[in-house]
């Protein structure tokens, strides 16, 4: 098991930067996940710490060795591919084997290894099968069991759940966090998908063209969003976004959007002092705008009154799309409200859980 | 869509026509091949089976020594379609997989010219190479001017296209080599076109008549086509079609018993690439 470092690594295809100083510390044992929208550099990154692409400039170094100049088979670790890349015409067991193999591992510790794997990963009566003979989820383990055998210092998995239907999807996902803990392995993890992030990882790397745009703890990423980015891309649906200014009145600041105001909490108000009177953008998540149930609401939630655009149950609750003046936004709310198309509705907003961007570079003003 | 009884009776016609169109020569030559040579001449032709069967071959078989051009000829052709597999393999493999290297492209349609050059226009350079070489009345002028091939090279390079980058990306992270790489995956999936290369080179360098006839002087190195022109004699003779057809019979063996050899495993590619 291992530490992998990256600093300062820079790729560029023909003139094309695809991933832009990248720095970031995965540590021995952690659970790391790198997501961001498709073509933001994910998996180039991956690559070039699997050693499948060269970094232009920068360093990588695994468990304290430099490994810039290391081919791949000889950086000790395994990767999981998206399209699995079983070889078709190998059985399972020859699939698993064939890394070891080639490593000269003895015949006799091949077989225990394979033997082990699949036992792990609930393969052990398919070992005989070819690739075409499997399911997709069958596929996806024999891909992953091919990476176990290795027993390498870290794991790789480039969107290793994408070719699966949404069920499966969400199985895999809990056993590959079962396997983690089982493995007790260093995992850099590829994803777009924020949900895989959010419940896979010890650490999420948001990643926008080629550059990180935040790292930190699932939740931090998601009560703390460095930038309007990051904030729009973690969370479904997505947190809302409105062009405002800040006014004062009294001791108080608002978020002002001309037809609505909302109350900014005392508590959080002081960070704002700066930005009276500029131009902003209020962000605020459709989970923390719900229906108005009674008159007198609790500190730092606020009133609002809106028109009702789109009307979506999904059940557990419903989803609005309303519109106040000339501002669109989304909420949650609960599906025992009355809610009608074209008709007014009255909602209450979490202020508490407000955020606040810089218009310009999108950077979140410090309200904490 | 719904097929009517008129359009199947249709596509029976068409297809027993055409299948009568091509098996008939073959038919006439078989039956041609039991006649006595008066039969053989006889208008309008007959089609009852003859009683001169054995004779016939027995002269086709003496009279040119079909045993050693037989052999001559399925030495070369195995030789030369099992070299243009590798070499094309290899090639294809380099054009592939081994990044960018300058002039990949301009290469790459040179080598396409050259199989659009049909034989005759390279043949006197070629000869006077081989004659440098002094390989005249061997097999290496009968087989290694042919060994380099545009169409196998073509051929793997669209399958190698097809094969996903992941699998080259997967085998590295395994520890194979490129030549690991190529003899372990390459090679075992390419299985299906290397039988189909096999078949069309095998029959291509079997129907080979000039060069042969110009790289070779004795009888003992001569090939099959060769000597079914040496069964049709000189000019002052009748030909003797019995005998000339009994030695078409004869020529025709070796590729029908590759063809039918190979048909199953073919078959077999195929229905493995459906399980895909
Ligand atoms: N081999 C390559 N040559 C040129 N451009 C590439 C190559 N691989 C990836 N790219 C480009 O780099 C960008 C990032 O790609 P990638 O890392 O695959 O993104 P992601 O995995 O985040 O979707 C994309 O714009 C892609 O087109
Ligand atoms: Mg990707």
């Amino acid at each position: 098991m291992a530490e992998i470092r990256l600093e300062q690594v820079n790729k560029r295809f023909k003139k094309h930067w695809v991933v832009r100083d990248f720095t970031l510390t995965v540590a021995d044992r952690e659970f790391v996940v790198l997501v961001g929208p498709s073509g933001c550099g994910k998996s180039t990154t991956l690559r070039m710490i699997a050693g499948l692409e060269e970094v232009t400039s920068g360093e990588i170094s695994i468990a304290g060795r430099v490994v810039n100049q290391v081919p791949p088979k000889d950086r000790d670790i395994a990767m999981v591919f998206q399209s699995y890349a079983l070889y078709p015409h190998m059985n399972v067991y020859k699939n698993m084997a064939f890394g070891l193999m080639n490593r000269g591992v003895p015949k006799d510790e091949i077989n225990q290894r394979v033997k082990r794997a699949a036992e792990i990963l609930g393969i052990s009566d398919l070992l005989h099968r070819r690739p075409a003979q499997l399911s997709g989820g069958q596929r996806q383990r024999v891909a992953m069991g091919r990476a176990i055998v290795r027993d390498p210092q870290a794991f790789l998995f480039d969107e290793p759940l994408s070719n699966l239907d949404a069920k499966l999807r969400v199985q895999m996902r809990a056993e590959l966090a079962k396997l983690h803990e089982r493995l007790q392995s260093t995992i850099v993890y590829v994803t777009h998908d924020q949900i895989e992030a959010m419940t896979l990882a010890h650490r999420i790397v948001v990643m926008k063209d080629g550059k990180i745009m935040q790292v930190g703890r699932p939740l931090e990423v998601y009560e703390r969003p460095a930038n309007r980015f990051v904030a729009g891309f973690i969370g479904s649906p997505s947190m809302n976004f409105l062009n405002v200014r800040i006014a004062r009145e009294g001791e108080d600041l608002w978020v002002d959007g001309q037809s609505f105001r909302l109350k900014i909490p005392r508590h959080r108000a002081s960070a704002y002092r700066d930005h009276v009177d500029r131009e902003v953008i209020f962000g605020i998540r459709p989970e923390d705008i719900k229906e108005r149930t009674r008159d007198d609401l609790p500190e730092g939630v606020e009133p609002l009154r809106a028109e009702v655009d789109v009307r979506e149950p999904i059940g557990s609750e419903v989803i609005v799309t309303a519109a106040v003046g000339g501002h669109s936004f989304t909420a949650r709310v609960s599906p025992s409200m009355q809610v009608r198309v074209h008709e007014p509705i009255d909602l209450a907003v979490n202020m508490n859980k407000m955020h606040l961007f810089e218009p310009e570079t999108g950077t979140a003003l410090n309200g904490d | 869509m719904q097929i009517t009884r008129t359009q199947r009776a249709l596509a029976h016609i068409t297809l027993t026509v055409s299948i009568l169109l091509i098996v008939f020569p073959v038919v006439f030559a078989l039956v041609t091949s039991t006649h006595s040579f008066q039969e053989s001449f006889s208008f309008p032709p007959k089609f009852h089976v003859g009683s001169h069967l054995l004779d016939n071959y027995r002269a086709a078989w003496e009279r040119v020594h079909m045993g050693r051009l037989l052999f001559n000829s399925t030495l070369i052709s195995v030789a030369v379609a099992a070299g243009k597999i590798v070499l094309s393999i290899l090639a294809a493999f380099a054009f592939t997989y081994f990044g960018e290297f300058r002039g990949k492209a301009t290469l790459f349609i040179l080598i396409l010219i050259t199989h659009m050059l049909p034989l005759p226009i390279r043949i006197v350079p070629t000869f006077e190479l081989v004659e440098d070489f002094g390989w005249m009345n061997t097999y290496y002028a009968l087989t290694i001017p042919f060994f380099a091939s545009a169409t196998g090279t073509l051929l793997f390079r669209q399958f190698f296209l097809t094969v996903p980058n992941d699998l080259a990306d997967a085998a590295r992270m395994d520890g194979a080599g490129p030549m690991k790489f190529l003899w372990k995956v390459l090679v075992p999936l390419s299985k299906t076109n290397m039988l189909a290369l096999f078949m069309i080179e095998f029959i291509y360098m079997w129907n080979q008549y000039l060069w042969p006839l110009i790289v070779t002087q004795s009888n003992d190195m001569r090939v099959v086509q060769i000597g079914l022109k040496m069964l049709l004699a000189g000019e002052e003779q009748a030909a003797e079609w019995n005998v000339i057809m009994a030695g078409t019979i004869l020529a025709m063996l070796p590729p029908l018993i590759i063809l039918l050899i190979l048909q199953g495993s073919f078959v077999k590619g195929f229905a493995m690439r459906q399980e895909k």
